[in-house]
Protein backbone atom coordinates (compact mmCIF):
# COMPACT_ATOMS: atom_id res chain seq x y z
CA UNK A 1 0.00 0.00 0.00
CA UNK A 2 0.98 3.18 -0.76
CA UNK A 3 2.49 4.88 2.77
CA UNK A 4 1.96 8.41 4.08
CA UNK A 5 4.47 11.02 3.11
CA UNK A 6 5.60 13.75 5.27
CA UNK A 7 2.84 16.58 5.31
CA UNK A 8 4.28 19.82 4.22
CA UNK A 9 3.71 22.82 6.88
CA UNK A 10 -0.14 24.35 6.57
CA UNK A 11 -1.26 21.17 5.28
CA UNK A 12 -3.54 18.10 7.32
CA UNK A 13 -4.56 14.80 7.30
CA UNK A 14 -8.72 14.83 7.41
CA UNK A 15 -8.57 11.30 8.66
CA UNK A 16 -7.19 12.75 11.65
CA UNK A 17 -10.18 15.15 12.30
CA UNK A 18 -12.33 12.28 11.25
CA UNK A 19 -11.00 9.75 14.24
CA UNK A 20 -10.95 12.73 16.65
CA UNK A 21 -14.35 13.48 16.34
CA UNK A 22 -15.36 9.77 16.09
CA UNK A 23 -13.63 9.24 19.42
CA UNK A 24 -15.48 12.27 20.91
CA UNK A 25 -18.58 11.27 19.84
CA UNK A 26 -18.55 7.61 21.24
CA UNK A 27 -17.27 8.33 24.27
CA UNK A 28 -20.60 10.39 24.46
CA UNK A 29 -22.71 8.35 22.80
CA UNK A 30 -22.56 4.45 23.21
CA UNK A 31 -24.80 3.43 20.19
CA UNK A 32 -21.85 4.78 18.01
CA UNK A 33 -19.87 1.94 17.10
CA UNK A 34 -17.27 0.99 13.92
CA UNK A 35 -17.13 -1.85 11.50
CA UNK A 36 -14.46 -2.48 9.20
CA UNK A 37 -12.92 -5.29 6.92
CA UNK A 38 -9.14 -5.31 8.31
CA UNK A 39 -8.70 -1.85 7.79
CA UNK A 40 -8.54 -0.69 11.22
CA UNK A 41 -5.09 1.09 10.91
CA UNK A 42 -5.69 2.58 7.28
CA UNK A 43 -9.25 4.11 9.03
CA UNK A 44 -6.97 5.55 11.74
CA UNK A 45 -9.24 3.27 14.15
CA UNK A 46 -6.34 2.41 16.09
CA UNK A 47 -7.55 4.85 19.19
CA UNK A 48 -10.80 4.05 19.03
CA UNK A 49 -10.16 0.38 19.26
CA UNK A 50 -8.14 0.76 22.21
CA UNK A 51 -11.06 2.98 23.96
CA UNK A 52 -13.56 1.21 22.99
CA UNK A 53 -12.41 -2.24 21.97
CA UNK A 54 -15.85 -4.19 21.80
CA UNK A 55 -17.52 -1.45 19.63
CA UNK A 56 -14.92 -1.82 16.85
CA UNK A 57 -16.60 -4.74 14.93
CA UNK A 58 -13.68 -6.14 12.47
CA UNK A 59 -15.65 -8.81 9.80
CA UNK A 60 -12.34 -9.30 8.00
CA UNK A 61 -11.38 -9.02 4.79
CA UNK A 62 -15.44 -9.57 3.74
CA UNK A 63 -17.10 -6.40 2.43
CA UNK A 64 -20.71 -7.21 1.61
CA UNK A 65 -20.84 -9.00 5.10
CA UNK A 66 -19.53 -5.20 6.65
CA UNK A 67 -21.95 -3.62 4.45
CA UNK A 68 -24.77 -6.31 5.83
CA UNK A 69 -23.61 -6.46 9.27
CA UNK A 70 -23.90 -2.57 9.41
CA UNK A 71 -27.59 -2.49 7.88
CA UNK A 72 -27.97 -5.19 11.03
CA UNK A 73 -26.29 -3.36 13.52
CA UNK A 74 -28.25 -0.38 13.10
CA UNK A 75 -32.05 -2.67 12.91
CA UNK A 76 -30.23 -3.55 16.78
CA UNK A 77 -30.62 0.36 17.56
CA UNK A 78 -26.35 0.91 17.30
CA UNK A 79 -25.38 4.24 15.48
CA UNK A 80 -22.58 2.13 12.88
CA UNK A 81 -19.80 3.96 10.81
CA UNK A 82 -18.49 1.13 8.08
CA UNK A 83 -14.96 2.41 7.76
CA UNK A 84 -13.19 1.23 4.68
CA UNK A 85 -10.80 1.85 1.54
CA UNK A 86 -13.57 3.57 -0.76
CA UNK A 87 -12.86 1.32 -3.91
CA UNK A 88 -13.73 -1.66 -2.02
CA UNK A 89 -16.54 -0.35 0.31
CA UNK A 90 -18.57 0.99 -3.03
CA UNK A 91 -17.42 -1.40 -5.37
CA UNK A 92 -16.79 -5.15 -3.86
CA UNK A 93 -20.24 -4.05 -1.69
CA UNK A 94 -22.77 -1.95 -4.21
CA UNK A 95 -25.46 -4.16 -4.17
CA UNK A 96 -25.45 -4.14 -0.29
CA UNK A 97 -25.11 -0.71 -0.54
CA UNK A 98 -28.11 -0.33 -2.73
CA UNK A 99 -30.85 -2.71 -0.88
CA UNK A 100 -29.57 -3.35 2.52
CA UNK A 101 -28.39 0.71 3.18
CA UNK A 102 -30.16 2.51 0.63
CA UNK A 103 -33.49 1.07 -0.01
CA UNK A 104 -34.00 -0.04 3.26
CA UNK A 105 -32.90 3.05 4.64
CA UNK A 106 -31.40 2.13 7.72
CA UNK A 107 -29.22 4.51 9.57
CA UNK A 108 -25.79 3.90 8.64
CA UNK A 109 -22.65 5.64 8.17
CA UNK A 110 -20.41 4.61 5.38
CA UNK A 111 -17.09 5.98 5.49
CA UNK A 112 -14.96 5.67 2.24
CA UNK A 113 -11.44 6.05 3.13
CA UNK A 114 -8.53 7.02 0.68
CA UNK A 115 -11.09 7.93 -1.92
CA UNK A 116 -9.72 9.37 -5.49
CA UNK A 117 -6.93 8.23 -6.59
CA UNK A 118 -5.20 7.96 -3.26
CA UNK A 119 -4.00 4.79 -3.57
CA UNK A 120 -2.33 6.35 -7.32
CA UNK A 121 0.09 4.04 -7.97
CA UNK A 122 -1.67 1.06 -6.70
CA UNK A 123 -3.35 1.32 -9.93
CA UNK A 124 -6.67 1.29 -11.45
CA UNK A 125 -8.49 -1.60 -8.96
CA UNK A 126 -7.38 0.90 -6.10
CA UNK A 127 -8.56 3.98 -7.04
CA UNK A 128 -12.18 5.33 -6.34
CA UNK A 129 -13.26 7.56 -8.60
CA UNK A 130 -16.46 5.73 -9.80
CA UNK A 131 -18.48 6.25 -6.17
CA UNK A 132 -20.18 9.73 -7.05
CA UNK A 133 -21.73 7.91 -10.20
CA UNK A 134 -22.75 4.92 -8.59
CA UNK A 135 -23.66 6.06 -5.83
CA UNK A 136 -25.92 9.18 -6.77
CA UNK A 137 -29.12 7.43 -7.93
CA UNK A 138 -28.91 5.69 -4.93
CA UNK A 139 -31.17 8.74 -4.16
CA UNK A 140 -31.84 7.95 -0.02
CA UNK A 141 -27.67 8.31 0.27
CA UNK A 142 -26.06 11.59 1.69
CA UNK A 143 -23.42 12.09 -0.28
CA UNK A 144 -20.36 14.02 1.00
CA UNK A 145 -17.18 14.98 0.20
CA UNK A 146 -15.19 17.40 2.75
CA UNK A 147 -12.86 19.90 1.29
CA UNK A 148 -10.68 20.18 4.76
CA UNK A 149 -9.96 19.13 8.26
CA UNK A 150 -12.45 21.11 9.81
CA UNK A 151 -15.23 20.35 7.42
CA UNK A 152 -14.10 16.58 7.71
CA UNK A 153 -15.19 17.11 11.31
CA UNK A 154 -18.54 18.68 11.03
CA UNK A 155 -19.75 16.02 8.25
CA UNK A 156 -18.78 13.49 10.93
CA UNK A 157 -20.71 15.29 13.76
CA UNK A 158 -24.00 15.80 11.48
CA UNK A 159 -23.72 12.11 10.24
CA UNK A 160 -23.98 10.90 13.48
CA UNK A 161 -26.95 13.27 14.24
CA UNK A 162 -28.58 12.67 11.22
CA UNK A 163 -31.29 9.67 10.61
CA UNK A 164 -30.49 8.06 7.69
CA UNK A 165 -27.71 6.74 5.47
CA UNK A 166 -24.55 8.97 5.06
CA UNK A 167 -21.41 8.54 2.41
CA UNK A 168 -18.88 10.39 3.64
CA UNK A 169 -15.72 10.52 0.83
CA UNK A 170 -12.66 11.01 2.77
CA UNK A 171 -9.47 11.68 1.50
CA UNK A 172 -5.50 10.94 3.07
CA UNK A 173 -4.72 13.94 0.71
CA UNK A 174 -3.23 16.06 2.96
CA UNK A 175 -4.95 20.08 2.71
CA UNK A 176 -4.89 22.88 3.92
CA UNK A 177 -7.93 24.73 5.89
CA UNK A 178 -10.07 26.98 3.54
CA UNK A 179 -9.69 30.77 4.51
CA UNK A 180 -13.25 31.20 5.21
CA UNK A 181 -14.31 33.60 7.79
CA UNK A 182 -17.22 32.11 10.11
CA UNK A 183 -17.74 28.85 8.37
CA UNK A 184 -20.90 26.88 9.45
CA UNK A 185 -21.40 23.52 7.64
CA UNK A 186 -24.78 22.72 5.95
CA UNK A 187 -24.91 19.50 4.67
CA UNK A 188 -26.84 20.06 0.90
CA UNK A 189 -25.81 23.80 0.70
CA UNK A 190 -22.93 24.77 -1.26
CA UNK A 191 -20.32 26.60 0.59
CA UNK A 192 -19.00 30.36 -1.01
CA UNK A 193 -15.63 30.35 -1.23
CA UNK A 194 -15.00 33.46 -3.72
CA UNK A 195 -17.36 36.00 -4.92
CA UNK A 196 -17.46 36.20 -8.42
CA UNK A 197 -19.93 36.74 -11.52
CA UNK A 198 -17.46 36.11 -14.70
CA UNK A 199 -17.50 32.15 -14.33
CA UNK A 200 -17.92 29.64 -11.71
CA UNK A 201 -15.86 27.11 -10.31
CA UNK A 202 -17.94 24.27 -8.44
CA UNK A 203 -15.50 21.85 -6.86
CA UNK A 204 -15.27 19.10 -4.00
CA UNK A 205 -13.35 17.44 -1.18
CA UNK A 206 -9.62 18.03 -2.17
CA UNK A 207 -9.96 20.38 -5.16
CA UNK A 208 -12.02 22.97 -3.70
CA UNK A 209 -8.44 24.66 -2.26
CA UNK A 210 -7.12 24.34 -5.77
CA UNK A 211 -10.32 26.38 -7.31
CA UNK A 212 -9.81 29.10 -4.83
CA UNK A 213 -6.02 29.22 -5.57
CA UNK A 214 -6.67 29.50 -9.30
CA UNK A 215 -9.80 31.73 -8.69
CA UNK A 216 -7.06 34.46 -6.40
CA UNK A 217 -4.55 33.87 -9.80
CA UNK A 218 -7.12 35.17 -12.40
CA UNK A 219 -8.25 37.46 -10.36
CA UNK A 220 -4.96 39.19 -10.92
CA UNK A 221 -5.25 38.80 -14.42
CA UNK A 222 -8.61 40.95 -14.05
CA UNK A 223 -11.29 37.89 -14.15
CA UNK A 224 -14.10 37.86 -11.60
CA UNK A 225 -14.46 33.85 -10.54
CA UNK A 226 -16.96 32.80 -8.10
CA UNK A 227 -15.82 29.37 -6.29
CA UNK A 228 -18.05 27.17 -4.56
CA UNK A 229 -17.83 24.41 -2.08
CA UNK A 230 -19.98 21.32 -3.12
CA UNK A 231 -19.22 19.17 -0.02
CA UNK A 232 -22.71 17.23 -0.80
CA UNK A 233 -23.08 15.88 -4.21
CA UNK A 234 -25.97 14.31 -3.15
CA UNK A 235 -28.62 15.97 -2.74
CA UNK A 236 -27.15 18.49 -5.42
CA UNK A 237 -27.50 22.53 -3.90
CA UNK A 238 -29.42 22.91 -7.18
CA UNK A 239 -30.41 26.80 -6.08
CA UNK A 240 -26.68 27.44 -5.84
CA UNK A 241 -25.77 25.71 -9.30
CA UNK A 242 -29.08 27.30 -11.32
CA UNK A 243 -27.58 30.59 -10.07
CA UNK A 244 -24.45 30.17 -11.06
CA UNK A 245 -25.91 29.46 -14.17
CA UNK A 246 -28.03 32.68 -14.68
CA UNK A 247 -25.65 34.69 -12.42
CA UNK A 248 -21.78 33.63 -14.38
CA UNK A 249 -22.94 32.22 -17.30
CA UNK A 250 -20.23 29.54 -17.36
CA UNK A 251 -19.67 26.82 -14.93
CA UNK A 252 -16.37 24.54 -14.59
CA UNK A 253 -16.82 21.69 -12.28
CA UNK A 254 -13.73 20.00 -10.61
CA UNK A 255 -13.44 16.42 -8.73
CA UNK A 256 -11.21 13.94 -7.91
CA UNK A 257 -13.61 11.35 -9.26
CA UNK A 258 -14.64 10.43 -13.01
CA UNK A 259 -16.17 12.81 -15.31
CA UNK A 260 -19.16 10.56 -15.83
CA UNK A 261 -21.83 10.66 -13.56
CA UNK A 262 -20.30 12.61 -10.87
CA UNK A 263 -20.09 16.31 -9.37
CA UNK A 264 -19.56 17.16 -13.32
CA UNK A 265 -22.42 15.12 -14.32
CA UNK A 266 -25.14 16.28 -11.55
CA UNK A 267 -24.37 19.64 -12.41
CA UNK A 268 -24.32 18.98 -15.98
CA UNK A 269 -27.58 16.88 -15.97
CA UNK A 270 -29.39 19.95 -13.94
CA UNK A 271 -27.84 23.06 -16.12
CA UNK A 272 -28.52 21.28 -19.80
CA UNK A 273 -32.41 21.01 -18.42
CA UNK A 274 -33.06 24.23 -16.76
CA UNK A 275 -30.47 26.60 -17.53
CA UNK A 276 -28.37 25.46 -20.52
CA UNK A 277 -24.85 27.09 -20.02
CA UNK A 278 -21.13 25.98 -21.34
CA UNK A 279 -19.87 23.59 -18.62
CA UNK A 280 -16.58 22.13 -18.54
CA UNK A 281 -15.44 19.09 -16.69
CA UNK A 282 -12.22 18.26 -14.82
CA UNK A 283 -11.90 15.07 -13.28
CA UNK A 284 -10.22 11.50 -14.86
CA UNK A 285 -12.09 10.51 -18.38
CA UNK A 286 -11.60 6.82 -17.17
CA UNK A 287 -9.10 4.31 -15.97
CA UNK A 288 -6.01 6.73 -15.33
CA UNK A 289 -2.75 5.02 -15.38
CA UNK A 290 0.04 4.09 -12.33
CA UNK A 291 1.30 7.53 -10.86
CA UNK A 292 1.57 9.29 -7.52
CA UNK A 293 -1.66 11.20 -6.33
CA UNK A 294 0.65 14.25 -7.23
CA UNK A 295 1.17 13.53 -10.42
CA UNK A 296 -2.22 12.28 -11.81
CA UNK A 297 -3.68 15.61 -10.21
CA UNK A 298 -0.87 17.78 -12.72
CA UNK A 299 -2.00 15.19 -15.35
CA UNK A 300 -5.83 15.82 -15.52
CA UNK A 301 -5.56 18.91 -14.58
CA UNK A 302 -6.69 18.81 -10.75
CA UNK A 303 -4.48 21.84 -10.27
CA UNK A 304 -4.15 25.84 -10.60
CA UNK A 305 -2.93 25.45 -13.83
CA UNK A 306 -5.41 23.10 -15.13
CA UNK A 307 -8.29 24.73 -13.57
CA UNK A 308 -7.30 28.16 -14.70
CA UNK A 309 -7.35 26.65 -18.51
CA UNK A 310 -10.19 25.13 -18.03
CA UNK A 311 -11.89 28.53 -16.98
CA UNK A 312 -10.57 30.03 -19.82
CA UNK A 313 -11.77 27.27 -21.97
CA UNK A 314 -15.49 27.85 -21.17
CA UNK A 315 -15.27 31.57 -21.44
CA UNK A 316 -13.94 31.10 -25.20
CA UNK A 317 -17.13 28.60 -25.61
CA UNK A 318 -19.33 31.52 -24.04
CA UNK A 319 -17.79 33.74 -26.78
CA UNK A 320 -18.88 31.48 -29.89
CA UNK B 1 -38.65 -28.33 24.00
CA UNK B 2 -41.72 -30.54 22.76
CA UNK B 3 -44.68 -28.71 22.27
CA UNK B 4 -48.17 -29.06 23.57
CA UNK B 5 -50.60 -30.49 21.34
CA UNK B 6 -52.61 -27.26 21.08
CA UNK B 7 -49.64 -25.56 20.36
CA UNK B 8 -49.00 -27.99 16.92
CA UNK B 9 -52.88 -27.70 16.32
CA UNK B 10 -52.61 -23.57 16.23
CA UNK B 11 -49.19 -24.11 14.19
CA UNK B 12 -50.96 -26.56 11.28
CA UNK B 13 -53.93 -24.11 11.57
CA UNK B 14 -52.28 -21.09 10.71
CA UNK B 15 -49.71 -23.09 7.99
CA UNK B 16 -52.87 -23.93 5.80
CA UNK B 17 -54.14 -20.44 6.21
CA UNK B 18 -50.73 -19.52 5.16
CA UNK B 19 -50.79 -21.57 1.75
CA UNK B 20 -54.32 -21.19 1.27
CA UNK B 21 -53.83 -17.31 1.24
CA UNK B 22 -50.49 -17.48 -0.16
CA UNK B 23 -51.85 -19.25 -3.41
CA UNK B 24 -54.39 -17.07 -3.73
CA UNK B 25 -52.01 -14.05 -3.92
CA UNK B 26 -50.12 -15.73 -6.42
CA UNK B 27 -53.35 -16.23 -8.62
CA UNK B 28 -54.79 -13.31 -8.42
CA UNK B 29 -51.48 -11.65 -9.22
CA UNK B 30 -50.70 -14.22 -11.82
CA UNK B 31 -46.94 -13.50 -10.35
CA UNK B 32 -45.33 -14.91 -7.30
CA UNK B 33 -42.71 -18.05 -5.98
CA UNK B 34 -45.64 -20.32 -4.94
CA UNK B 35 -43.07 -23.51 -5.02
CA UNK B 36 -40.54 -21.56 -2.20
CA UNK B 37 -43.60 -20.19 -0.73
CA UNK B 38 -44.45 -23.97 0.22
CA UNK B 39 -41.79 -25.35 1.40
CA UNK B 40 -40.97 -22.17 3.32
CA UNK B 41 -44.42 -21.74 4.79
CA UNK B 42 -44.62 -24.45 7.73
CA UNK B 43 -41.29 -22.57 9.07
CA UNK B 44 -42.77 -19.33 9.42
CA UNK B 45 -45.68 -20.78 10.90
CA UNK B 46 -43.63 -22.60 13.64
CA UNK B 47 -41.39 -19.25 14.05
CA UNK B 48 -44.57 -16.72 14.30
CA UNK B 49 -47.28 -19.24 16.28
CA UNK B 50 -44.70 -20.90 18.43
CA UNK B 51 -41.22 -19.22 18.83
CA UNK B 52 -40.66 -15.98 18.21
CA UNK B 53 -41.25 -13.17 20.61
CA UNK B 54 -43.27 -9.86 19.17
CA UNK B 55 -46.01 -7.76 19.56
CA UNK B 56 -47.59 -6.65 15.70
CA UNK B 57 -48.93 -3.70 17.11
CA UNK B 58 -45.21 -2.57 18.19
CA UNK B 59 -43.02 -3.80 15.31
CA UNK B 60 -40.42 -1.32 16.33
CA UNK B 61 -40.00 -3.19 19.86
CA UNK B 62 -36.57 -3.26 20.35
CA UNK B 63 -36.95 -6.42 22.07
CA UNK B 64 -38.32 -7.91 19.77
CA UNK B 65 -37.06 -11.26 18.33
CA UNK B 66 -35.99 -10.44 14.46
CA UNK B 67 -37.04 -12.54 11.65
CA UNK B 68 -35.16 -12.05 8.63
CA UNK B 69 -36.48 -13.41 5.34
CA UNK B 70 -33.21 -13.64 3.82
CA UNK B 71 -35.21 -15.51 0.58
CA UNK B 72 -37.12 -12.54 -0.34
CA UNK B 73 -38.79 -14.03 -3.60
CA UNK B 74 -41.00 -16.24 -1.14
CA UNK B 75 -43.11 -13.28 -0.26
CA UNK B 76 -46.54 -15.30 -0.31
CA UNK B 77 -45.18 -17.35 2.46
CA UNK B 78 -43.77 -13.93 4.39
CA UNK B 79 -46.69 -11.73 4.29
CA UNK B 80 -49.47 -14.26 4.85
CA UNK B 81 -47.54 -15.12 7.95
CA UNK B 82 -46.99 -11.41 8.96
CA UNK B 83 -51.25 -10.99 8.24
CA UNK B 84 -51.71 -13.74 10.19
CA UNK B 85 -49.71 -12.65 12.93
CA UNK B 86 -51.36 -9.36 13.39
CA UNK B 87 -48.99 -7.21 11.32
CA UNK B 88 -51.31 -5.51 8.99
CA UNK B 89 -55.02 -5.77 7.89
CA UNK B 90 -55.73 -9.12 5.42
CA UNK B 91 -57.35 -6.35 2.84
CA UNK B 92 -53.82 -5.28 2.34
CA UNK B 93 -53.62 -9.23 0.72
CA UNK B 94 -55.32 -8.66 -2.44
CA UNK B 95 -53.09 -5.85 -3.23
CA UNK B 96 -49.86 -8.16 -3.95
CA UNK B 97 -47.94 -6.79 -6.68
CA UNK B 98 -50.29 -4.03 -7.77
CA UNK B 99 -48.91 -0.60 -9.06
CA UNK B 100 -47.90 1.30 -5.93
CA UNK B 101 -48.99 -1.92 -3.49
CA UNK B 102 -47.04 -1.74 -0.33
CA UNK B 103 -47.17 -5.58 -1.15
CA UNK B 104 -43.89 -5.50 -3.21
CA UNK B 105 -42.91 -8.63 -4.59
CA UNK B 106 -40.05 -8.39 -2.70
CA UNK B 107 -40.32 -6.95 0.90
CA UNK B 108 -39.59 -3.13 1.70
CA UNK B 109 -39.12 -2.78 5.79
CA UNK B 110 -40.18 0.81 4.47
CA UNK B 111 -43.90 -0.69 3.60
CA UNK B 112 -44.50 -3.44 5.32
CA UNK B 113 -44.60 -3.47 9.37
CA UNK B 114 -42.97 -6.63 10.88
CA UNK B 115 -40.68 -6.97 7.86
CA UNK B 116 -36.76 -6.32 9.13
CA UNK B 117 -34.66 -5.66 6.38
CA UNK B 118 -35.31 -5.40 2.65
CA UNK B 119 -33.98 -8.93 0.68
CA UNK B 120 -35.14 -9.80 -3.08
CA UNK B 121 -31.01 -10.13 -4.40
CA UNK B 122 -30.36 -13.32 -2.55
CA UNK B 123 -27.31 -13.60 0.24
CA UNK B 124 -28.16 -10.92 1.44
CA UNK B 125 -30.25 -11.73 5.13
CA UNK B 126 -27.79 -13.89 6.48
CA UNK B 127 -24.94 -10.68 6.63
CA UNK B 128 -27.65 -8.33 8.15
CA UNK B 129 -29.01 -10.95 10.62
CA UNK B 130 -25.35 -11.34 11.80
CA UNK B 131 -25.01 -7.37 12.68
CA UNK B 132 -28.48 -7.80 14.48
CA UNK B 133 -27.48 -10.55 16.68
CA UNK B 134 -24.07 -8.55 17.18
CA UNK B 135 -25.91 -5.50 17.95
CA UNK B 136 -27.59 -7.96 20.71
CA UNK B 137 -24.75 -9.62 21.92
CA UNK B 138 -22.86 -5.63 22.58
CA UNK B 139 -25.82 -4.68 24.55
CA UNK B 140 -26.58 -7.56 26.44
CA UNK B 141 -30.10 -8.04 24.88
CA UNK B 142 -32.21 -10.89 25.28
CA UNK B 143 -33.60 -11.28 21.61
CA UNK B 144 -32.79 -14.07 19.21
CA UNK B 145 -32.36 -13.57 15.42
CA UNK B 146 -33.49 -16.08 12.99
CA UNK B 147 -32.87 -16.27 9.57
CA UNK B 148 -34.03 -18.27 6.53
CA UNK B 149 -32.04 -18.67 3.01
CA UNK B 150 -33.15 -21.30 0.45
CA UNK B 151 -30.46 -23.93 0.10
CA UNK B 152 -29.64 -22.72 -3.63
CA UNK B 153 -29.47 -19.24 -2.08
CA UNK B 154 -26.44 -20.60 -0.09
CA UNK B 155 -24.49 -20.57 -3.26
CA UNK B 156 -24.25 -16.44 -2.75
CA UNK B 157 -20.40 -16.22 -1.01
CA UNK B 158 -21.99 -13.42 1.62
CA UNK B 159 -23.47 -16.57 3.36
CA UNK B 160 -20.00 -17.41 3.88
CA UNK B 161 -18.45 -14.16 5.18
CA UNK B 162 -21.46 -13.92 7.77
CA UNK B 163 -20.90 -17.99 8.54
CA UNK B 164 -17.17 -17.28 9.39
CA UNK B 165 -17.82 -14.24 11.59
CA UNK B 166 -21.00 -15.94 13.28
CA UNK B 167 -18.92 -18.81 14.40
CA UNK B 168 -16.06 -16.94 15.29
CA UNK B 169 -18.16 -14.05 17.54
CA UNK B 170 -20.34 -17.24 18.78
CA UNK B 171 -23.27 -15.66 18.34
CA UNK B 172 -25.50 -18.29 20.18
CA UNK B 173 -28.52 -15.65 19.89
CA UNK B 174 -28.33 -16.24 15.91
CA UNK B 175 -30.10 -18.89 14.28
CA UNK B 176 -29.72 -19.72 10.37
CA UNK B 177 -32.35 -21.74 8.67
CA UNK B 178 -31.79 -23.36 5.53
CA UNK B 179 -34.91 -24.31 3.07
CA UNK B 180 -33.34 -27.29 1.81
CA UNK B 181 -35.89 -28.26 -0.66
CA UNK B 182 -33.23 -29.26 -3.31
CA UNK B 183 -34.50 -27.24 -5.66
CA UNK B 184 -33.24 -23.68 -7.10
CA UNK B 185 -34.74 -21.71 -9.82
CA UNK B 186 -33.88 -23.98 -12.78
CA UNK B 187 -32.80 -27.27 -11.59
CA UNK B 188 -31.34 -29.21 -8.46
CA UNK B 189 -29.18 -28.48 -6.56
CA UNK B 190 -27.47 -31.64 -7.05
CA UNK B 191 -26.49 -30.98 -10.32
CA UNK B 192 -25.57 -27.00 -10.25
CA UNK B 193 -22.94 -27.05 -7.04
CA UNK B 194 -23.95 -30.12 -5.13
CA UNK B 195 -23.98 -28.50 -1.68
CA UNK B 196 -24.04 -31.88 0.41
CA UNK B 197 -22.85 -32.29 2.88
CA UNK B 198 -24.14 -28.59 4.61
CA UNK B 199 -24.16 -30.24 8.07
CA UNK B 200 -20.35 -30.66 8.34
CA UNK B 201 -19.47 -27.46 6.29
CA UNK B 202 -21.36 -25.07 8.81
CA UNK B 203 -20.44 -27.53 11.70
CA UNK B 204 -16.41 -27.05 10.29
CA UNK B 205 -17.59 -23.04 10.67
CA UNK B 206 -18.21 -23.77 14.48
CA UNK B 207 -22.13 -23.78 14.45
CA UNK B 208 -24.42 -26.25 16.75
CA UNK B 209 -26.25 -27.96 13.40
CA UNK B 210 -29.46 -29.60 13.63
CA UNK B 211 -31.18 -31.81 10.57
CA UNK B 212 -35.15 -31.47 10.51
CA UNK B 213 -37.98 -32.83 8.31
CA UNK B 214 -38.87 -28.82 7.43
CA UNK B 215 -42.65 -30.07 7.56
CA UNK B 216 -42.96 -31.91 10.88
CA UNK B 217 -44.13 -28.72 12.68
CA UNK B 218 -43.49 -30.89 16.36
CA UNK B 219 -39.78 -31.23 15.19
CA UNK B 220 -39.31 -27.87 14.29
CA UNK B 221 -40.81 -25.96 17.24
CA UNK B 222 -38.44 -28.75 19.37
CA UNK B 223 -35.33 -27.60 17.75
CA UNK B 224 -36.30 -23.67 17.43
CA UNK B 225 -38.04 -23.11 20.68
CA UNK B 226 -34.79 -24.13 22.40
CA UNK B 227 -32.89 -21.50 24.85
CA UNK B 228 -29.88 -20.36 23.25
CA UNK B 229 -28.60 -19.36 26.62
CA UNK B 230 -24.95 -21.57 27.09
CA UNK B 231 -25.00 -22.85 23.35
CA UNK B 232 -21.97 -21.00 23.13
CA UNK B 233 -22.42 -21.29 19.10
CA UNK B 234 -24.92 -20.11 16.52
CA UNK B 235 -27.61 -22.83 15.57
CA UNK B 236 -27.66 -23.66 12.04
CA UNK B 237 -31.11 -25.86 11.22
CA UNK B 238 -31.26 -27.85 7.87
CA UNK B 239 -34.69 -28.02 7.45
CA UNK B 240 -35.18 -30.98 4.28
CA UNK B 241 -38.50 -29.58 2.57
CA UNK B 242 -40.34 -30.30 -0.54
CA UNK B 243 -41.02 -27.75 -3.26
CA UNK B 244 -44.28 -26.94 -3.64
CA UNK B 245 -45.30 -28.74 -0.68
CA UNK B 246 -49.46 -29.51 -0.25
CA UNK B 247 -50.05 -29.48 -3.56
CA UNK B 248 -49.86 -32.70 -5.53
CA UNK B 249 -48.95 -31.31 -9.11
CA UNK B 250 -46.25 -29.02 -7.44
CA UNK B 251 -44.48 -31.01 -5.51
CA UNK B 252 -40.53 -31.58 -6.30
CA UNK B 253 -41.47 -29.72 -9.81
CA UNK B 254 -39.02 -26.92 -10.14
CA UNK B 255 -40.65 -25.53 -12.66
CA UNK B 256 -43.33 -24.21 -9.82
CA UNK B 257 -40.52 -22.16 -8.84
CA UNK B 258 -42.43 -18.89 -10.35
CA UNK B 259 -44.69 -20.85 -12.22
CA UNK B 260 -48.55 -19.28 -11.91
CA UNK B 261 -51.25 -21.35 -11.65
CA UNK B 262 -54.58 -21.12 -13.86
CA UNK B 263 -58.29 -21.17 -12.41
CA UNK B 264 -58.37 -25.20 -12.98
CA UNK B 265 -54.77 -25.08 -11.23
CA UNK B 266 -56.03 -22.86 -8.36
CA UNK B 267 -59.25 -24.84 -7.80
CA UNK B 268 -58.03 -28.39 -7.51
CA UNK B 269 -54.80 -26.62 -4.91
CA UNK B 270 -57.47 -25.26 -3.15
CA UNK B 271 -59.70 -28.51 -2.80
CA UNK B 272 -56.37 -30.28 -1.38
CA UNK B 273 -55.07 -27.60 0.65
CA UNK B 274 -57.67 -28.56 3.54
Amino acid sequence: MAHDGPIKVGLQDCRNAWVETLEALAAEDERIVAVVNDSTGSSKLGGFQKKFPDRLINVGIAEQLMVGVGAGLANGGRIPFVSAASCFLTGRSLEQVKADVAYANFNVKLVGQSSGVAYGELGATHHSIEDFAWLRPLTNITVIAPADAWETAEAVKWAAAHQGPVYLRLSRMPVPDLDIPGRAFTPGKAELVRSGSDVTVIACGTTVHLAAEAADALADKGLSVRVLNMATINPLDEKAVLAAARETGAIVTVEEASVRGGLGGAVAELTSGECPVPVERLGFPGFVPTGSTEWLFEEFGLSVAGISAAVRKVLERVKR
Amino acid sequence: MTPKPETVDLIREKALWMRRTAFSMVHKAQLGHPGGDFSAIDILATLYFGVLRYDAKRPDWADRDRFVMSKGHATGALYSALCAAGYFPESWLATYMQPRAMLNGHPNRNYVPGVETNTGPLGHGFPVATGIAIAGQLTGADYRTFVLTGDGEQQEGSNWEAAMTAGFRKLENLTLIIDRNRLQQGQSTDVTTGMDPMDEKYRAFGFEVAVVDGHDLGALYDVLSQSPKGRGKPLCVIANTVKGKGVSFMENQAKWHHAVPDDAQFAQAMKELV
